[in-house]
């Protein structure tokens, strides 16, 4: 813990200009936009570009050597997972792994058809609308008030012919972990009532760490994760593929990653993964616990805002530890945002809002909320850095600023 | 034999009296832009060496004041020369058999033996013995050698436009209002094309914008001093503005208070930098803050005359512009911009003047103009070669 305040002190931004109470500081909770990279991961990045000279392709000694180092951080990613090593395939990322999955299961089965749920993140959700309109069958399976897939309406969905069932693990904007294991035993009722069992993927970018799981347990056959959601490099994930599931290759030019992705796999940013990933698998018990326990001081803070609606439940069973979501309706979530960053706190909106058009979440859209609240909600995410003191003042910050702009609320 | 770059100034020859005030600004915009040239001040050219002409493109299509220039060999003045000098070009246009061809001549000094039309015939027949292929043709040549005859001889087969207008510093100075916009910075441009240098202000209200969009404006004024030279940006914070203007004016007067608002802080930015004018993008009709009515309550808040290049373009036409001056990709970038929490849901759209007076009665204005003034930061965005 004490090493991972270290790395992020030397990575905090530029402070904030502090309006509150004199205080400049600065509190980032957007760890689920990105977390600070561990010093652990540092080191191990460090080390593959310094000491890993060789492509593991290559026929020589050194290509020996990358090779082997390569399958070292595989065995690594792959025990963090509960899965083997040949079921692990890298890739840039969680949106690469993402779009592997749609794509690679829908291009290997003849007129497949394609449930995804109706707030997955975009990576998901835009593979699936190509697929719409390449006239593959894609249905959106819709999710309840508090953020949850309706598992009545997808016993509903399933048809002889579906090739792929996708549902994110944790949702990246309000952070409710989606019951995947229930989804698994519908399709298993699928296959028994039509011989043929559709393909689980789900994406457990959020998840990852922060909520235990193994591969195996979930019974998911297709797994995305990603580095630095954990303090990892950003640009590296992997999909976990189970082991006899086929599937479309999404970078072709090289056989790397058992023919599925091409080109010359990102060593160091592969080593940094690993890194991560072990410290989070030495480290979760604690760090859940102490996330946790911030999750619920944060909440509890907040209480007495009357503005505040949450679009996060607060049942602990069946939310992550780290990601809190709120809507102030009628304020514009950008705002927020760009007024806690005065006082130092970084958090995110769940949606972007491009020229003079908002764009509302989709996520909370799909949750059933108005225009008007999904348009004004920001989302709080924290990691191994945050302490008691920045949760404490993030909730001091967030009811000031509350407080300034409230004359600016559009009611 | 030299290679140079030989630079005409059309509209500026011809305002006798000022000239070499003119010229001398032209000669130092251009020291300025090339500062590894040469820049030799002569006669009615101005003639750049040790230059890449390609180089020298690039800063001369962006220079005001450049009527037209031309890549040249310099020689003495003497008929051997000036066709060794033409044999060369015209070679490096690599002309086949059936080649068509013409020499145009300028005599200026006089003391040289034959007269223009004597060299236009000599130099062409000797052309045509050193390229047997080549066909003489008064209209529309394909290759068409200029040769003018000063002190030295300058010859040349390419005339390139400039863009005209008059050097920026020998207009006086302007400040102008700078959004993150199409129009505003074609407005700046326009006017430092007529020689104006420019003092742009932005109005930057966070939390209401953002960091990208202030680094949008910065990034727009890094392309607009590619023309017009480096400019000091002045960002004023707004958002303290916004604020009481949403909770002390009834809300159809919202805009045109603000706009008010803009002028008087822009005006004492013109104080301060010795500027004696104002700019705005503002063309007619385009939005409710823009009807004739509206400019006019807008434009009555200062003493300053507000100078509108734009005013009598449509969308079309600015964005035609704005695509050559290089600012279009910048002002397009999609960036977050929350200000329709100030913007009324039904602006009045022929404010009065008496409206507005009234509106600002119990504003404050005078304080919140020091408030911006108090928080302006002053930057000086470095030019970055235009993608345009």
């Amino acid at each position: 813990m004490e090493a991972a305040e270290d790395s992020c002190a030397r990575w905090r931004p530029s402070c904030g200009r502090g309006t509150i109470t004199g205080a400049v500081r600065s509190v980032y909770l957007d760890h689920s936009a990105t977390s600070p990279a561990l010093p652990e991961v540092v080191d191990a990045v460090r080390h593959a570009l310094e000491r890993v000279h060789g492509n593991p392709a290559s026929l020589h000694r050194l290509g020996v050597e990358a090779e082997r180092f390569l399958e070292e951080a595989r065995s690594t990613v792959a025990a963090g997972l509960g899965a083997e090593p040949p079921e692990v395939v890298f890739t840039s990322g969680g949106t690469e792994a993402n779009n592997l999955a749609v794509f690679g299961v829908a291009w290997a089965r003849s007129s497949p058809h394609v449930i995804v749920s109706a707030f997955e993140h975009s990576s998901v959700l835009e593979p699936a609308r190509r697929l719409r309109q390449l006239g593959v069958q894609v249905d959106f399976l819709p999710v309840d008030r508090d953020g949850f897939v309706r598992l009545d309406a997808l016993a509903d969905l399933l048809r002889p012919n579906t090739a792929l069932v996708s549902v994110v693990l944790v949702n990246n904007e309000v952070g409710t972990l989606q019951p995947v294991a229930q989804v698994a035993a519908l399709l298993d009722e699928a296959e028994s009532r039509w011989g043929r069992r559709p393909l689980l993927h789900t994406d457990a970018v959020q998840a990852l760490g922060h909520v235990p799981f193994r591969v195996r347990d979930l019974r998911a056959d297709l797994v995305t994760v990603s580095a630095h959601k954990l303090g990892g490099p950003k640009g590296v994930g992997a999909l976990y593929v189970r082991r006899g599931v086929h599937l479309q290759p999404s970078v072709l030019g090289g056989d790397q990653e058992r023919g599925l992705r091409g080109g010359t796999p990102n060593l160091p940013g592969i080593a940094g993964f690993a890194a991560a990933l072990r410290f989070w698998t030495e480290q979760g018990d604690r760090l859940r616990g102490v996330l946790r326990a911030l999750w619920a001081k944060l909440r509890a803070e907040l209480a007495s805002c009357p503005d505040v609606r949450w679009n996060t439940p607060a049942e602990e069973q069946r939310t992550a530890p780290h990601i809190l979501n709120l809507s102030v309706p009628g304020l514009r979530g950008e705002v927020l945002v760009h007024r806690l960053e005065e006082d130092g706190v970084y958090v995110s909106t769940g949606s972007a809002c491009h020229s003079r058009r908002a764009h509302p979440s989709h996520v909370l859209l799909a949750m059933g909320r108005t225009e008007v609240e999904a348009t004004s909600a920001v989302r709080l995410s924290l990691g191994p850095s945050t302490t008691d003191e920045d949760v404490a003042y993030a909730a001091q910050a967030l009811k000031a600023a509350l407080e300034d702009l409230r004359p600016l609320v559009q009611r | 034999m030299e290679r140079v770059v030989l630079v005409r100034y059309g509209e500026i020859g011809l305002k006798r009296g000022n000239r070499p005030v003119f010229v001398a600004q032209l000669v130092r915009n251009l020291r300025r832009g090339l500062p590894a040239a040469r820049v030799d001040n002569r006669f009615d050219r101005i003639v750049l060496r040790d230059v890449d002409p390609a180089v020298a493109a690039e800063r001369l299509r962006r220079t005001f004041g450049v009527a037209s220039w031309s890549p040249a060999l310099e020689v003495a003045p003497d008929l051997e020369e000036i066709e060794a000098a033409a044999r060369q070009l015209v070679a490096e246009r690599h002309p086949s058999p059936g080649t068509t061809f013409k020499v145009e001549s300028h005599r200026r000094d006089k003391s040289f033996a034959l007269t223009s039309p004597e060299l236009d015939r000599e130099l062409g027949s000797r052309l045509m013995v050193h390229f047997p292929g080549l066909v003489a043709r008064m209209r529309d040549p394909q290759v068409h050698v200029w040769v003018e005859v000063r002190d030295r001889a300058y010859v040349y087969t390419e005339v390139h436009p400039g863009p005209g207008g008059l050097p920026v510093g020998t207009g006086g100075r302007a400040v102008a209002l700078l959004s993150g916009g199409i129009d505003s910075p074609v407005a700046i441009w326009m006017v430092a094309k007529r020689g104006v240098q420019v003092t742009p202000v932005h109005f930057h209200a966070p939390p209401f914008t953002s960091e990208r969009s202030r680094q949008k404006v910065v990034r727009l004024v890094e392309v607009l001093a590619e023309w017009c030279g480096p400019m000091d940006l002045w960002v004023v914070p707004f958002a303290h503005v916004q604020r009481a203007v949403r909770q002390r004016v009834p809300e159809p007067l919202w805009t045109v208070t603000m706009r008010r608002v803009m002028m008087r802080v822009a005006e004492r930015v013109a104080e301060r930098v010795g500027a004696s004018a104002l700019v705005t993008g503002e063309s007619l009709g385009q939005v409710a803050s823009q009807t004739l009515e509206a400019i006019a309550a807008i434009g009555l808040a200062t003493r300053l005359p507000v100078l509108r290049p734009l005013v009598g373009m449509d969308k079309l036409e600015i964005t035609a512009l704005a695509q050559r001056v290089g600012t279009y990709e910048v002002s397009t970038q999609p960036y977050e911009d929350c200000c329709t929490l100030f913007v009324p849901r039904h602006p009045r759209t022929r404010p009065t003047l008496q409206e507005a007076e009234e509106a600002e009665r119990t504003l404050g204005t005078q304080a919140l103009v020091e408030e911006a003034l108090a928080g302006a930061e002053v930057v000086t965005p470095v030019a970055a070669v235009a993608r345009s």
